[in-house]
């Protein structure tokens, strides 16, 4: 080590004011940064998996299947898979950072300093939302070449992106904060995530559904952010995108109160 | 009075069965350098997660610098910084960014110019734009000490921060301690190399099973339960009266252990009187290392502060 620096400039008390939003900015920086520096894994793989999805389901319903008076497959198919990537990589920026974090040990760098459970719930969720809206315009970007898009109502649009995300990034911090090892959060992915996406009539209209399977998607919160999401583009949904607001607010309220609990009380955190 | 540094009340900390700190009362002042021993599972790590926030009391309080650890949290935090014993890092960063992340989680934006200084004194310069996933053991050890000095805290606590550390980053690691202590920081120090102890703290703590079984001033710690040994090569037998005090046995000599410097006159006239003289004589200080095998063996009984 070097031989010891003017002692004057080791004086303690000499640091600037500290400011609490600075952490919180930090957080959403580090957060951001953590996924930007892998991007082509956590941006562009899960673009390429949207357009394979286009290209195999596209080809193989749009002579067959028309889904709203009017609509081709693939259009109808293009926000739905826009829709699924948005809520797939939200969950899996926040659950999978958390984990990382608590199975490498750096999480105690987070857990040291003064950040309020507020501060950190924003942070990850805020983050996780950016990733989840760059992975949805980027296959919308990609898709959109494929069949043509019209945009009837965008603000919806925007709401449902951006609830969508933020929905599924809670539920990715509870995920990431109960799960203790990787196949605990693997198996929250592969048995929640994945089947409550896959039907929530990303790929179909549920007014083709048995009045059975029709019910089912009604009580999966994930059909109304999907169907909410997609009347943003055709003014054409299953359900009124008034109703799908109130329940995706609703559930997003849910999961985003139980997530800010977890951190409030250090659940599986602060042991 | 001035503030003390750390103040720990009646704390305990329950785990299932376990009690892993049981009504622990410490007081640590500012501007000591402060040992905390004991062997593994005696508490040591579980105080300073209490005292650091990374876990929580079953009951009791704890103070840094005034401000309660759960209830004054912010300001706790802030005077409080951290060196955790586990080799962690964050693998998609650079030392330096590592350091403005840091720093910015304690709301210090602009703190570029001390996280330079901090890096120059624990000589991690050359590696400021190395990912941290590419250094050394040794490295990531200083990269954790920075990491706990970016928002300058007043009170510094290390957990056995030399584990694992080669001899020249363990001095150099002292060196800076003791810069840091003499500035006014207060250094709390977990460690099982307790000669180290010995060198650096001015006060110990002995812990076992949750309970704080001697503390006091490391001289006096040493002087009262270890005193002094004192190696002897008689002509003749060794009196009857100073039996009791030996603690090794050789074929040439013995060696005794005696509670207080002047009994080393006494026990020299037994054995004059005995007839066996002296053929030579050696006294050597005490030795931490006794008094904590010797704190060890006795009964937990609690000690307050």
């Amino acid at each position: 080590m070097n031989p010891p620096a003017p002692m004057a400039a080791l004086a303690i008390g000499r640091a600037p004011a500290p400011c609490s939003w600075v952490g919180f900015r930090t957080l959403l920086y580090k957060e951001s940064l953590r996924f930007w520096k892998v991007s082509f894994q956590t941006i562009v793989a899960p673009i390429l998996t949207g357009v394979l999805y286009l290209l195999v389901f596209g080809h193989i319903f749009d002579t067959r299947v028309e889904p709203f008076a009017g609509v081709h497959y693939s259009s109808f198919l293009i926000p739905g898979l826009v829709m699924m990537s948005i809520l797939q990589n939200s969950f899996a920026n926040s659950s999978s950072s958390l984990i990382q974090s608590k199975i490498m040990g750096n999480l105690v760098f987070l857990l040291l300093p003064p950040l309020s459970a507020l501060q950190l719930f924003c942070a990850y969720v805020l983050a996780s939302v950016l990733r989840g809206l760059a992975v949805g315009l980027g296959v919308f970007a990609v898709t959109v070449w494929f069949a043509p898009a019209t945009f009837v109502a965008p603000l919806w649009i925007a709401v449902f992106a951006v609830a969508g995300a933020a929905m599924l990034a809670a539920v990715g911090l509870i995920a990431g904060i109960v799960s203790e090892k990787f196949d605990q959060l693997a198996a929250f992915q592969n048995f929640l995530i994945v089947p409550a996406t896959f039907l929530s009539g990303v790929f179909y209209s549920v007014h083709g559904l048995a009045p059975f399977w029709q019910a089912f998607s009604r009580a999966n919160p994930f059909f109304y952010i999907i169907d909410g999401f997609r009347y943003g583009f055709f003014a054409q949904s299953d359900v009124s995108p008034w109703l799908s607001l109130a329940v995706v607010a609703a559930s997003c309220g849910a999961v985003c109160a139980v997530a800010l609990t977890m951190l409030r009380r250090g659940y599986k955190l602060r042991t | 009075m001035s503030i003390a540094a750390i103040e720990a009340r009646a704390l305990t900390k329950r785990y299932a069965q376990v009690t892993a700190l049981d009504a622990v009362d410490l007081t640590i002042v500012q501007g000591e350098f402060f040992g905390l021993l004991g062997p593994n599972g005696a508490g040591k790590t579980t105080l300073i997660s209490i005292i650091a926030g990374l876990a929580r009391a079953s009951s009791g309080r704890v103070r840094v610098m005034g401000h309660d650890v759960t209830d004054d949290y912010r300001a706790a935090r802030r005077s409080l910084g951290v060196v955790p014993q586990e080799l962690v890092f964050d693998p998609f960063f650079t030392v330096r960014e590592m350091l403005r992340i840091q720093s910015g989680y304690f709301g210090l934006a602009h703190n570029d110019a001390w996280i330079d200084e901090v890096m120059v004194n624990l000589d991690l310069v050359d590696k400021a734009d190395v990912n941290m996933r590419a250094l050394s053991g040794g490295m990531k050890r200083r990269v954790l000490v920075a990491q706990a000095l970016v928002h300058r805290p007043p009170v510094i606590v290390l957990d056995e921060p030399t584990a694992g550390v080669d001899v020249e980053l363990r001095q150099g690691l002292w060196q800076f301690m003791r810069r840091l202590n003499r500035d006014g920081h207060t250094i709390v120090l977990t460690t099982h190399y307790l000669e180290e102890a010995q060198q650096m703290c001015s006060r110990i703590a002995m812990l076992k099973a949750g309970r704080i079984l001697a503390l006091e001033n490391t001289r006096d710690l040493l002087r009262r339960i270890a005193g002094v040994q004192v190696a002897l090569r008689l002509r003749g037998d060794l009196p009857p009266v100073l039996r009791e005090q030996v603690i090794e046995r050789y074929p040439e000599h013995v060696v005794l252990r005696l509670s207080h410097p002047r009994e080393v006159g006494a026990a020299l006239e037994a054995c004059r009187h005995f007839g066996s003289d002296v053929e030579e004589l050696e006294v050597a200080p005490a030795d931490l290392e006794d008094v904590f095998l010797q704190v060890m063996s006795e009964a937990p009984r609690r000690s307050a502060s």
